[in-house]
């Protein structure tokens, strides 16, 4: 028996001595204490143990994690970043780029599965020019291709739930007025109104043309002095809610399997080669490789490598071509010939005035240039003017110019509808046209500078009414190698170089 | 099988249109809450809905189309009556006091073919999958006086906006309970300046029924425009109760009224 063992029968004859027990019992708690003491070693040696076991997990972990097959990197990966090869590259996410993108993936079908990859800087949207739009759809144009183009849109906001439904959400309701565009001529313009009218009969569009007798009894809150002829659309016109439009094709885009990325593009990385045209002459062709995207808040650059690049930036897209050097070369050879878009600051006032035009109002076009639409039930409309071309408002901010309502607006208004001398501007916002300075059209299809980029830009005011029709006119082009549907050879962006000006015969 | 389909588009229904209903659904059954749960926990059930959608599409547009040879053949009065009879709805020409109008099977009888010169002055397509391609059929119908659409699933603003085909005839129109006329489809209504009756009771996705029903009134001044109003879709039983309860609210809301008063002149001077 050891000393321990016996010790306690000792301490026991101890008190049966006669010593008090609280003397002795301290004893024993002074010795407990010790052997605590003695084994805090342990446990330290315990915690280094198990921390090795657990580093040991940890390695092997990430020793499986770093076989074939698995995502990890050594290296810290940023999320969000573009994969780095994809087949069409489409550069702005407004309502043009995912039109593409929706179209692109609708025409190939899930099988052919096309890499689509529909890079956007801003995800908030806050200056892209679709949201920012008075949201209207019309047929009332002089170019047949433009005719069309809104017709076959139309037909698409007609059925937009056969096409852009997706399983388990909500059907999309584009909040579509059917209230028709309403354009006023004067003496001067009403020629150009009856020979645009014939044009658009011609191509189908359903249109109505007034007398100021019979414009005065269809909406007697017109004041029809200076009217000559007015041209009322019966169908397909109206507006509607562009940010519903947007989201649904995004949706549906990204549900068949488009990605995208939040980035800016930077530059693109290309080739050149050098090629015997017998028109043009001798020309420097590029191909474009690679796209360098700049990931937002950060200085990483990552190139995607595309087959394709689609030009769809909207008002930047002059400021994307310059990239490939577009529009760089001497003035009087062909790659000096810069693409034509430019932003152009547009405002758009909100009203509100109580004794205005009630659920009868359309999107009325005055010849001054002026138009107002209702905006919902609650008196209230918007505004909005194009300014002289000598007059453009400077570009650098979204800022609203309230003198120029006062001195533009206001009085062509108030001398078309009388109520309006007594409204108010409650709101007001300012957006981007995406603006061709060479004739005002869209530009669709591949420069002849660069391989294998497409643009689908410059439409100047009408991209979002457009852009449906656009969408498949651009897939078209990239998966048939031409227009099948819609013949667009009109708008093709070769026009800039050959001088062949598009115009519109506008009444304004 | 045909089970299979048929709950799948009930599915469907439940899942993709569940706005259509101004009233909340009942109770699914067993088999639609069993697909339903598969639908959500597997995508393979995806392309089976997915399937159903565009089949369902596929009859619309297939009872919607263009009868070009019936008109070529036999005349555009034949074959909008024709058109009509098909789609189980019923007419009648001018000049005549008969209906046409097929049996609970859908058979008709073709008596019709026997006039046709005569044009047709009413039509009743209650409860038909017609949609606004469909109306080719009809817009050579000129003398049209009467157009009845209750309860019409695709009637939505593309289809009013056509009717301005019959703007020189048209005096009654009655679209009730069409579940996809929103405020801006009835904008399409200015057209019809000879328009003396309209029902626009039970629009479902209508918001604000009463100040649209006022603005129509205003849009449309010789026109009597019938059956809206906040208690729409109640039964006799609810607006008993509301007319009773009625006056007992408007001694309760008085003191909100003057809060409300209160608060916006507040804002008022905020804004100041």
């Amino acid at each position: 028996m050891s000393f321990w063992q016996r010790l306690p029968s000792k301490l026991h004859s101890f008190q049966a001595v006669g010593v008090p027990s609280r003397t002795v019992r301290p004893q024993t708690r002074i010795f407990l204490p010790r052997i605590r003491n003695v084994s805090t070693g342990v446990p330290m040696r315990s915690d280094f143990v198990k921390d090795l076991e657990l580093q040991l997990k940890a390695m092997r972990e990430k020793a499986a994690a770093a076989l074939p097959g698995s995502e990890w990197t050594p290296f810290e990966v940023r999320h969000g970043l573009p994969p780095e090869r994809v087949d069409v590259l489409i550069i702005g996410g407004g309502v043009v780029g995912w039109s593409i993108a929706y179209w692109l993936k609708r025409k190939t079908g899930p099988r052919k599965a096309l890499r689509v990859l529909v890079v956007e800087k801003d995800p908030t949207y806050s200056q892209s020019s679709t949201v920012l739009s008075a949201g209207g759809i019309r047929q009332q144009f002089s170019l047949t291709e433009n005719i069309q183009l809104s017709l076959a849109s139309a037909d698409f906001l007609k059925n937009i739930n056969e096409h852009l439904s997706v399983l388990n959400e909500d059907p999309v309701d584009l909040q579509f007025n059917h209230s028709g565009y309403l354009f006023l001529a004067s003496e001067k313009g009403a020629h150009i109104m009856e020979a645009n009218y014939e044009t658009q009969r011609h191509v189908g569009a359903k249109v109505k043309l007034l007398s100021p007798a019979q414009l005065k009894d269809m909406f007697p809150w017109i004041n029809t002095d200076g009217v000559a002829l007015a041209s009322y659309g019966l169908e397909n016109e109206g507006w509607f809610d562009p940010w519903t439009l947007l989201s649904a094709l995004r949706r549906k885009a990204l549900s068949m399997g488009v990605e995208q990325c939040l980035g800016e593009v930077t530059g693109f990385r290309y080739g050149v080669h050098s090629v015997e045209n017998r028109e043009l002459g001798r020309l420097q062709i590029r191909g474009i490789t690679h796209t360098n995207i700049q990931m937002p808040n950060s200085i990483e650059v990552q190139p995607v490598e595309s087959t394709v690049v689609i030009n769809a930036a909207g008002a930047n897209s002059g400021k994307v071509a310059k990239m490939v050097g577009i529009g760089l070369g001497p003035d009087d050879m062909i790659s000096g010939i810069s693409i034509p878009v430019e932003p152009r600051k547009r405002y758009i006032y909100v009203v509100h005035c109580p004794d205005g035009p009630g659920m009868d109002t359309p999107f009325l076009i005055d010849y001054s240039g002026v138009y107002f639409r209702r905006e919902g039930l609650g008196a209230n409309y918007i505004t909005g003017v194009s300014p002289e071309e000598t007059e453009e408002p400077d570009i650098t901010n979204l800022d609203v110019d309230h003198e120029f309502f006062k001195d533009k607006i206001w009085p062509e208004l108030a001398y078309r509808v009388p109520a309006f001398e007594s409204l108010k501007v409650t709101s007001a916002w300012a957006g981007f046209y995406d603006y061709n300075t060479f004739d005002q059209n869209g530009l669709l299809g591949i420069h002849p500078l660069v391989r294998n980029m497409y643009f689908a830009t410059g439409f100047s005011g009408h991209g979002l009414q457009q852009s449906p029709a656009v969408g498949r006119a651009v897939a078209e082009l990239i998966l048939d190698g031409g227009y099948k549907t819609l013949d667009l050879s009109a708008l093709d962006i070769k026009r800039i170089i050959y001088e062949e000006r598009v115009l519109e015969s506008n009444i304004v | 099988m045909q089970v299979t389909r048929q709950t799948c588009q009930r599915v469907l229904w439940l899942g993709t249109r569940r706005y259509l209903s101004a009233t909340p659904a009942s109770q699914p059954t067993v088999i639609s809450r069993f697909l339903l749960w598969l639908s959500q926990n597997f995508h393979d059930v995806e392309p089976l809905l997915n399937w159903s959608t565009t089949l369902r599409n596929r009859v619309v547009r297939r009872k919607n189309l263009f009868y070009g040879y019936a008109q070529r053949r036999y005349g555009e009065n034949i074959a909008a009556a024709y058109y009509i009879l098909s789609l189980k709805g019923a007419f009648r020409f001018a000049g005549q006091t008969e209906w046409f109008r097929p049996n609970d099977r859908g058979r008709f009888s073709y008596d019709f073919m026997s006039f046709p010169a005569a044009t047709i002055e009413e039509i009743d397509l209650s409860g038909t999958p017609i949609n606004c391609n469909g109306l080719d059929n009809l817009v050579t119908q000129v003398h049209l006086r009467r157009l009845t659409l209750r309860g019409c699933p695709e009637v939505d603003g593309w289809f009013l906006s056509r009717l301005h085909a019959f703007s020189e005839s048209l005096e009654e129109l009655d679209i009730s309970h069409c579940p996809r006329i929103t405020t801006g489809a009835l904008c399409a209504l200015i057209h019809l300046r000879k328009l003396k009756l309209l029902d626009i009771s039970s629009l479902s996705s209508l918001q604000n029924p009463g100040l649209v029903h006022i603005l129509i009134e205003e849009m449309l001044p010789h026109c009597l425009v019938t059956g809206t109003g906040y208690s729409q879709g109640l039964s006799s039983e609810d607006r008993m109760q509301t007319n009773s309860t009625a006056g007992l609210k408007a001694q309760a809301t008085q003191p909100q009224a003057e809060e409300n008063g209160q608060t916006s002149v507040q804002r008022h001077g905020e804004m100041h």
